[in-house]
């Protein structure tokens, strides 16, 4: 019953397409179009967020970060009563009886709008800030040439700093900057260490930084009055709740607030950064994704107008067909697999299109195609032409011969 | 094929007061009327009839495109109206050629690929199917014109192409629409001339038609009038 080979179903199909190829290209283009868009835009999404986690590992997992509350230094008034942050506070945190699970926490002094010179060349540090030498462990920050400066340089205040590799680059291009001498803010400082390169995130340079010990900073250019963070480290990445717990009793402590009252500091983890990134990480990629599939829908019926037009200007093919003894089921298979045709023709040239693409930099962002996405788009694809090719090759299938034969 | 029972002698097509209505109410149109005719094996028929005489609609009962409103029609020992479609696209198949007026092969498709279509439908292996679509161009005198595309070719060539086509399949009966309406008077003289030898060699070969010349190569002729037979000759060649 209706022994047609599914190779010759294939040849009548395959003819099908070949004989308007103008049409054909047009409509593969469509689903290639939707094909490589999922693929690229979802390896975009997952680009970024891979890249903005990288950079957030980089700062260190066990690290946490105490700011106050209120704005800092510079905005008292948004909020009279909460009391800033000193170093006593971050003297308090060194506890090994009452904060067991912290290693070390270093208070962070920034101070703003300061420029460096060396010569006739200048740099503009994003960050100059002063602390203790236990931040650069905290902070995930060694060097990669000198040394840093150490806690008897805190005490007498020298004028010691270690800088960032842009700084670096600014002021001494590709020259040796150790123990040079360099002006910043009017002072002379001498150069010990220069730090391992961190990488961009976003707008922020990690590696426009000058980190002096925080007696110089206060002495030179801030003054004595309120730090702007301390920077806390864990004993190990496990213990990170614990030691924020630890934190906020020492905080709530120094600062006099009482059980249930609302503190007027924040303690901060990079984990709890990262897992908001990741977050919106997902978010973007989702977006993206939906995007993406809006215009594989798009293309997807693309397939259904062209399978109906391609019925109806074959009506009398296909009544010839069944009056010499087509079944049904030949001339809906040979309908169905054009439509699996053009669309797996447009899935795979969007696939080879869409991982081809994401070997570029899009937007500063490394795509990163992902396998499943790939799977996804193809197989997607080929339902497509299942699904949108169905009905009109249904409509062609159950065609009467004598009305097919009559059309004109 | 099957077998034939003593009790249906040779009868190919056997029809008992098929009627067949277009529309409802007083938009209907009564095609035929109440038609009986029986058909033996090896019968040359001319059906006749004017234009609205109903006789396209007695050729798509007979070529199982279109079913009666009422009565009885077999085929071979099939009553056509107790099969599926499934079942009626095997009959079309097995046991019916078609030949049409405007000749109906497939565009873009060569003669030879023309002719194997029936027996591929049928899942004839490529290579049987292609050396029966040689022979059956053989036969019909266009052996070297397989290679070519219906538009390569002349009407008579068209149509012989379609018989070939027709014939491909050794069906039980080959029904002609107005084989000749579209061909001129050389064209038509080839093609009558093809199907009595083919009616020769032993099958039968239904033929509608409008005209006489047509029917008169026929050796029987069965006249149709407002769908009711309103005559029925034989005659020996």
């Amino acid at each position: 019953m209706g022994g047609l080979g599914l190779r010759e179903v294939w040849r009548f199909a395959w003819r099908g397409i070949t004989a308007n190829r103008m049409r054909s290209s047009l409509t593969v283009l469509g689903v290639l179009i939707g094909v490589s868009s999922v693929i690229v835009l979802t390896a975009v999404g997952t680009g970024s967020a891979v890249s903005v986690q990288q950079s957030i590992q980089k700062l260190g997992t066990n690290s946490i970060t105490v700011s106050a509350l209120g704005g800092g230094r510079f905005s008292r008034s948004a909020n009279s009563n909460a009391k800033q942050l000193t170093i006593s506070d971050a003297t308090a945190l060194n506890d090994p009886v009452k904060a067991p699970d912290v290693k070390s926490a270093a208070p962070v002094l920034q101070a703003n709008g300061v420029s460096c010179t060396y010569g006739n060349l200048s740099s503009s540090p994003q960050s100059v800030i002063g602390t203790w030498p236990s931040y650069f462990e905290a902070a995930n920050s060694p060097v990669s040439a000198g040394t840093y400066w150490t806690s008897d340089d805190v005490v007498a205040g020298r004028p010691v700093v270690v800088i960032g590799t842009t700084v670096a680059s600014d002021l001494f291009g590709t020259d040796s900057p150790l123990n040079q001498v360099i002006r910043c803010h009017g002072q002379s400082v001498t150069v010990v260490g220069v730090m391992k390169t961190k990488g961009t995130t976003g707008f922020q340079d990690g590696d426009s930084i000058v980190i002096a010990p925080i007696t110089f900073i206060q002495r030179s250019m801030s003054g004595y009055g309120s730090i702007s963070s301390i920077q806390v480290e864990a004993n190990s990445a496990t213990t990170t709740t614990a030691a924020m717990d630890e934190v906020t009793a020492i905080m709530d402590a120094q600062h006099k607030i009482k059980a249930g009252g609302s503190a007027d500091y924040r303690v901060l983890n990079q984990a709890s950064i990262l897992a908001s990134s990741n977050q919106s990480g997902h978010t973007l990629t989702v977006l993206l994704g939906i995007v993406a599939a809006i215009s594989l829908l798009v293309g997807g019926i693309g397939i259904t107008n062209i399978m109906l037009v391609s019925v109806t200007e074959r009506t009398r093919e296909i009544g010839i067909r069944k009056a010499i003894g087509a079944p049904k089921i030949a001339i809906l298979s040979q309908f169905l697999i054009e439509a699996m045709l053009l669309s797996l023709l447009g899935g795979l040239s969007g696939v080879l299109l869409g991982v081809g693409i994401s070997h570029f930099t899009i937007l500063g962002v490394k795509p990163v195609v992902s396998l499943s996405s790939v799977l996804l788009a193809f197989i997607v694809s080929a339902l497509i032409g299942l699904i949108f090719g169905g009905w009109p090759a249904n409509r062609a299938a159950s065609l009467r011969p004598i009305e097919a034969l009559r059309y004109e | 094929m099957t077998t034939q029972t003593a009790t249906q002698k040779s009868l190919v097509v056997k029809v008992e007061g098929v009627t067949k209505v277009y529309g409802v109410g007083e938009t209907a149109v009564h095609a035929l009327r109440g038609v009986s005719l029986e058909i033996e094996q090896g019968e040359f028929v001319a059906i006749m009839g004017a234009s609205g005489s109903g006789k396209s609609t007695l050729m798509n009962i007979l070529g199982c495109l279109d079913i009666p409103t009422q009565g009885d029609y077999w085929i071979r020992n099939l009553n056509v109206a107790e099969l599926d479609e499934e079942q009626l696209s095997v009959v079309r198949s097995q046991l019916i050629g078609f030949v049409f007026q405007s000749f109906n092969l497939i565009p873009r498709t060569t003669a030879a690929n023309n002719v194997e279509l029936p027996l591929a439908y049928q899942g004839i292996s490529l290579h049987k199917r292609r050396e029966r679509a040689r022979e059956a161009l053989a036969s019909v005198g266009l052996a070297d014109r397989g290679g070519h595309e219906p538009h390569e070719l002349s009407g008579g060539q068209q149509q012989r192409v379609a018989i070939a086509r027709a014939l491909v399949t050794k069906p039980a009966m080959l029904l002609a629409d107005e084989p000749t309406g579209a061909l001129d008077t050389q064209s038509t003289k080839e093609i009558l001339e093809l199907l009595h030898e083919i009616n020769r060699s032993g099958a039968t070969v239904i033929v509608i038609t409008h005209e006489e010349e047509v029917a008169r190569a026929a050796r029987r002729m069965i006249r149709l009038r407002d769908g009711y037979v309103v005559e029925d000759v034989k005659w020996v060649a």
